[in-house]
């Protein structure tokens, strides 16, 4: 390294490695530290994320072991389990569930951080904060206190029957509505936090300009603030619904193992029927799922393109 | 002409939601019965009882080796190549290749990583979950370092590599230490996300060395028990203290700014 730099330094051009231009020297020197600090982060990704993804996916066009593994003879045959009724439910119905799950989210975290942008300052980071700060938590025990709030003796059925809602207590474990309260629970600040992001930077003399030309605040909000705020809501959608799809461990502790999603399909392929290329394929399944998605997504955020920014 | 009062019900109603389950955890911790449902008085039994627990030490120890490994290996990795990425490279590709770590669900990369140590017959260990957490970790750091450097002033490494400096040297003085405080950022963020990751864990750690999330996972499906909720209070309490400590010293440094 010392060599180059002396070359790099214009006025040591003229030493003992003059042969080499000062700017070719530049040059090579710009490619050595591209390798540098490209190469260490991009192999490491190489190796440990682009060939374990390809391997993975390449196994779906393989045949299983007989103890895990594959048998490396091609086969159609993963593909057309995966249309098989029994697996298509479950399919459809995690995509339903992580449907609902992002919906609820949206509905509830929409004037939550629509709420929390209109704060004043000092609150709004406090607010901030308070949504995040369940989510730095272990998500595990997260769920779990859901088991103790709704099962029969818990809070919710003593909480019901004690204001004289109910008689006995009532069965809240182990659905589809306790699979979706958990999915929400865990991921609610990622639906609040881009959503604030995107409300915040509105503009407020776009809802005043709207105001003073008539408009209710009914109007306002469905033809400037949630336009505007599109961004925000596909941003906030996203990042709900892509941990819901795949999510095992939610349905496995508040479904009870009677519902179940494509997640505990999938875990189970691997760690129990040893049925790796059909898991693989599933996997596949969730990934198209996922990359249709981002490109309505990518489609829809083009269609409401950043308007309404606050200006400096 | 404004009336949040109708907005503010969701708004609350959400911060009930997040944190009735969080109380009730807490409060049942110092239950003095066996019943996870119903309060008998308080004591400090289950932290006892926790306290013997061999099993959630070695869970302790072994999420807090692993975190710490993969954290060093993600800061470095991801310094560098969002380094790399800003300075000496314009490929929208190469972007996108590094954000995908953190985009892919993570059942995906665990059965991914899984495979791959099968075929290439490496045996599973602590080893093995540290270089999975990396893939994730390093996606973090290089995301949050990068965001640093494109707030950065450019003209202090322009004026460096004018003067002659060689790109390491311009790297060491120059941008390392604007960077700090992005890099000390992101490595808190790949040390927080391992300690709590379960999935990519549950995949490629060996089943006599469990992480701490893998403990609490087999705690909470194979029986409900009040230990549990002292394990959560703790963990609880740990992670606030980082969050607003953390929260703190940000406030601090940008006054600083």
């Amino acid at each position: 390294m010392t060599t180059e730099h002396d070359i790099a330094r214009p006025g040591a051009a003229t030493g003992p490695l003059s042969g080499r231009s000062p700017r070719r020297a530049r040059v090579l020197g710009r490619a050595a530290a591209r390798l540098a600090f490209l190469g260490p982060g991009v192999g490491y990704l190489i190796v440990l994320l682009i060939v374990p993804l390809a391997l993975l996916l390449s196994y779906t066009i393989f045949r299983r072991g007989r103890f895990g593994g594959v048998v490396y003879e091609t086969t159609g045959e993963n593909f057309s389990r995966l249309v098989d009724p029994l697996y298509l439910d479950v399919f459809l119905g995690s995509i339903q569930t992580a449907a609902i799950t992002t919906l609820a989210a949206l509905l509830l975290g929409y004037p939550t951080a629509y709420a929390i942008a209109r704060l004043p300052r000092r609150w709004k980071t406090i607010a901030l904060v308070a949504v995040v700060l369940p989510f730095w938590t272990n998500f595990l025990i997260r769920v779990y206190a859901w088991v103790i709030l709704l099962s029969g003796p818990g809070l919710v059925n003593e909480a019901l029957t004690g204001i004289g809602l109910i008689d006995e207590p009532l069965e809240l474990l182990y659905n589809q509505g306790t699979i979706v309260t958990g999915l929400l629970y865990s991921y609610l600040p990622l639906m609040v936090l881009p959503l604030y992001a995107a409300i915040e930077r509105l503009d407020p003399q776009l809802r005043e300009a709207s105001a003073n030309l008539g408009a209710r605040p009914a109007r306002t909000f469905w033809s400037v603030t949630l336009p505007l705020s599109m961004p925000g809501v596909l941003t906030g959608c996203m990042f709900v619904f892509v941990p819901c799809l795949g999510n095992f461990v939610i349905p496995e502790i508040l479904g009870g193992g009677r519902s179940i999603m494509v997640g505990n399909l999938i875990r189970d392929q691997f760690l129990k029927a040893r049925d790796w290329p059909f898991g693989a394929t599933l996997a596949l399944a969730v990934i198209a799922a996922l990359v249709v998605l981002l490109f309505l997504q990518a489609w829809a955020s083009r269609v409401y393109g950043g308007t309404g920014e606050r200006r400096a | 002409m404004r009336r949040p009062g109708l907005l503010y019900v969701p708004f609350w109603a959400t911060y009930v939601f997040l944190y009735t389950p969080i109380v009730v955890l807490v409060v049942m911790s110092f239950n003095a019965g066996d019943s996870p449902y119903t309060f008998e008085g308080a004591s400090l039994k289950w932290y006892g009882e926790l306290a013997g627990d061999a099993t959630v030490r070695q869970g302790l120890v072994n999420t807090l080796i692993v975190a710490a490994g993969s954290t060093v290996l993600s800061t470095v990795l991801g310094t560098l190549l969002a380094v790399g990425m800003a300075r000496y490279s314009r490929s929208r590709l190469l972007d996108a290749f590094g954000l995908l770590p953190a985009v892919l669900p993570d059942l995906v990369l665990a059965i991914a990583l899984l495979v791959f140590y099968a075929a290439v017959q490496m045996t599973l260990g602590l080893h093995s979950v540290i270089m999975a957490h990396v893939v994730f970790g390093m996606a973090f750091v290089a995301a949050v370092v990068r965001t640093r450097l494109s707030h950065a002033d450019t003209s202090l490494e322009e004026a460096s590599r004018d003067l002659g400096a060689t790109p390491l040297a311009t790297f060491t003085r120059i941008t390392l230490p604007t960077l700090a405080p992005g890099i000390v950022a992101g490595a808190l963020l790949a040390f927080t996300l391992s300690i709590d990751e379960f999935v990519i864990a549950f995949f490629t750690a060996a089943p006599t060395e469990p992480t701490l999330p893998i403990v609490i996972y087999s705690m909470v499906r194979f029986g409900v028990t009040p230990e549990i909720n002292a394990l959560a209070t703790i963990l609880l309490a740990v992670s606030f203290t980082v969050v607003i400590v953390a929260q703190r010293m940000t406030r601090l440094t940008e006054s600083f700014r």
